[in-house]
């Protein structure tokens, strides 16, 4: 019984092989909860949103809601069609745009744009908005998400590259400015 | 058969599994458990036997890449010997497979099983339906069409209110800023490595548990269930009335898994897999996506919540579901077990049931949807036409081109967000119309700026024909006092 309160030479090695491992699993844990986290922790160094040419502005006729797409600027090899992004484009006159997310704010749906009732509606969840985006009815609690946009040298191009939601933060024109 | 003798008792001099596998068959259940109400737990296990092997299958032929899952499918489907039948084999399976869990946790609750000694079973349980519902979900990704892309961006909106991590939660989920070849990749991962692993481990721990603590007798009104009694009960109870689970019992398990077997591979055959829907293509926006159908009461309720409840419900709700759920058994760990003796046990599983299937049916039809085609593919009924002014005329024709018909029945047809409107003169004046058209109100657009005031008169003028025969439309008496042509009318 008086082995219980001494230190055999086995029961040290023990400890010290449960400490050994205990630091390898941390060396290697680090490594691993990186990889993990990568797609935040990424998006907050070099940040995954660029400018995009939408084309030229002569493309879209003054006073009407078109539907322009373009690639999006963070691809992988296998992303497919899926990196392809549509977008609604307004031009109100000359030089001024609203370039709107097709995802529904309330649950990103993709909305459609109704020229002759000047609405766009969801097909989801019942929500519409006005030609300016703003909410018309239904569940989305804000209006339609906007991309902040320039006009350079006759092309419009855009500050795109992640998914709008609705969530805190996340929305594309948080602090936004007008660009034009 | 003396050599076949002698090879098994050549393995089992290796193994020693022979013995406690006896041990486990022959262990006695009381008599009265061998019921078809007692089935359900071992058909839910063999689907998902069913599941694993077909999953398999499909593995050796489907590409989990955003660029190529879609042409896969096409492949399984059209090309591939009987891929059509493996992928439709999968996509019942897994329907059946949450129903079975249901029904089976349904039966557990009412006969009271999650009392003392098998409090961790059923949290095991409950872990065990969260895992199935999550493979559900992440099935219907795997299924790379439409309704999984715009599927993936209803979650990530979901996920994206979470208060302060919400944006990083969106990421982690998509693995990477929008909805492509990562996403596609880890909900891969997820339904064919890391949630089954977790299922098989959690089936093992609570498939041990049932032998370990014997399955539940039946209750009986006035057996009541006490700690420090319990178990010498239902030990005494194995002795005086039990009976081998093998033979005794297993048939019944036997006979209904084979027919819930035999039913899927019906439902395949008959029906067909599942989709897969359009491309996924995000620049192809004339799409309407729905979810499977154990998610459609999800999808019903998103569209009929306040918007200031949403966030709330979708956030706190499912938390506080899944942990009363966990505390259900230290909660009522004791006494009556029969559900004779539990009203509230009853009319909670009826509450939910009755609920969950008005949303799913509501769903079906979603009557808050605008119905995107009504305008140009529902005609105004011949008969609202006849005998009417060139201006009412003009009207109809007003309330087609603006789409009032999206979310507006007129006679059979047209959308419901709105109310119908085949007696809408019967309810509102000639004012109110022109102000319910000019600034909407009630989950109504204002069609004020789209509108000119002579499209408005038309449009109310066709709005005021709109009553049922024998009723006169609504008028407002003081008006026709004050602009003296009351007695005119």
């Amino acid at each position: 019984m008086s082995n219980e309160t001494m230190l055999t030479r086995r029961g040290l090695l023990m400890k010290v092989g449960i400490l050994f491992n205990g630091l390898v699993g941390v060396a290697l844990a680090v490594p691993i909860v990186q990889f993990l986290l990568s797609s935040i922790t990424r998006g907050r160094a070099d940040g995954y949103l660029s400018w995009v040419s939408l084309g030229r502005v002569s493309e879209f006729p003054e006073g009407e809601t078109r539907l322009a797409t373009f690639r999006n600027p963070y691809v992988t090899p296998s992303d497919g069609k899926t990196a392809d992004t549509a977008c609604w484009v307004r031009r109100i006159g000359g030089e001024q745009f609203q370039i709107f997310a097709v995802n529904c704010a309330h649950l990103g749906c993709p909305v459609r744009w109704f020229p002759q009732s000047g609405l766009f509606m969801c097909p989801c969840h019942g929500g519409a908005y006005y030609r300016d985006g703003s909410r018309a009815s239904g569940p989305p609690e804000r209006g339609l998400f906007e991309y902040p946009y320039k006009v350079e040298d006759g092309q419009i191009t855009i500050h795109a590259g992640e998914l709008p939601t609705p969530g805190p933060g996340a929305s594309l024109d948080r602090g936004r400015t007008s660009c034009a | 058969m003396r050599m076949i003798a002698s090879i098994a008792e050549w393995f089992d001099h290796r193994l020693q599994l022979a013995a406690p596998i006896r041990e486990a068959a022959e262990h006695p259940v009381p008599r009265n458990t061998a019921s078809w109400w007692y089935v359900f737990g071992s058909a839910a296990l063999v689907v998902f036997l069913l599941q694993l092997a077909t999953g398999i299958l499909l593995g050796m032929v489907y590409v989990p890449s955003a660029g190529e899952a879609w042409n896969s499918l096409q492949a399984l489907n059209h090309d591939v010997t009987l891929g059509w039948f493996i992928r439709a084999l999968h996509g019942w399976g897994s329907n059946f497979m949450v129903a079975i869990v249901l029904i089976h946790m349904m039966q557990v609750f009412l006969f009271g099983a999650y009392k003392f000694p098998r409090e961790l079973t059923w949290i095991v349980g409950v872990f065990l339906l969260l895992m199935t519902l999550g493979m559900a979900f992440t099935g219907q990704i795997m299924r790379f069409d439409q309704d999984a892309y715009w599927g993936l961006g209803i979650g990530a909106s979901i996920a994206s209110r979470v208060p302060v991590f919400g944006p990083a939660i969106v990421k982690l989920m998509l693995g990477g800023p929008i909805i492509a070849g990562a996403t596609l990749s880890r909900f891969f991962a997820l339904h064919v490595f890391i949630v089954p692993g977790s299922l098989i481990a959690f089936v093992a721990l609570h498939l041990l548990m049932v032998l370990k603590l014997g399955i539940n007798e039946w209750p009986m009104p006035g057996r009541i269930v006490k700690r420090a009694t319990y178990e010498s009960e239902y030990h005494e109870l194995t002795k005086k009335d039990g009976a081998p689970f093998v033979p005794y019992a297993i048939w019944k398990d036997m006979f209904f898994a084979a027919f819930i077997l035999l039913a899927i591979g019906a439902c395949a055959l008959y029906f067909g897999p599942f989709g897969p829907t359009g491309r996924p293509d995000p620049t192809i926006i004339q799409t309407v996506p729905k979810p499977d159908y154990f998610f459609l009461w999800l999808y019903a309720l998103l569209s009929l919540l306040p918007p200031s409840l949403e966030t709330p419900v979708l956030l706190i709700g499912p938390a506080l579901v899944i942990i009363g759920l966990l505390l259900l058994p230290f909660l009522s760990g004791e006494g009556e077990k029969s559900w004779r003796r539990r009203p509230i046990a009853v009319l909670t599983v009826l509450l939910i049931a009755i609920v969950l299937g008005t949303f799913t049916h509501l769903a079906e039809y979603a009557p808050w949807s605008p119905h995107m085609n009504a305008w140009s593919s529902d005609p105004v009924p011949d008969g609202m036409l006849q005998r009417t002014t060139a201006l009412e005329r003009q009207g109809a024709l007003v309330f087609q081109v603006k789409q009032c018909r999206n979310c507006h029945l007129l006679g059979e047809s047209g959308g419901e967000r709105g109310p119908s409107l085949d007696s809408v003169a019967a309810r509102l004046t000639q004012d109110q119309l022109i102000r319910q058209v000019i600034q909407g109100g009630g989950n109504m657009p204002a069609y004020g700026k789209n509108l000119s005031p002579a499209e408005t008169t038309a449009l109310v003028a066709f709005l005021e024909t709109l009553h049922p025969s024998g009723q006169a439309p609504a008028r407002d008496a003081s008006r026709d006092l004050v602009t003296g042509d009351g007695a005119q009318r």
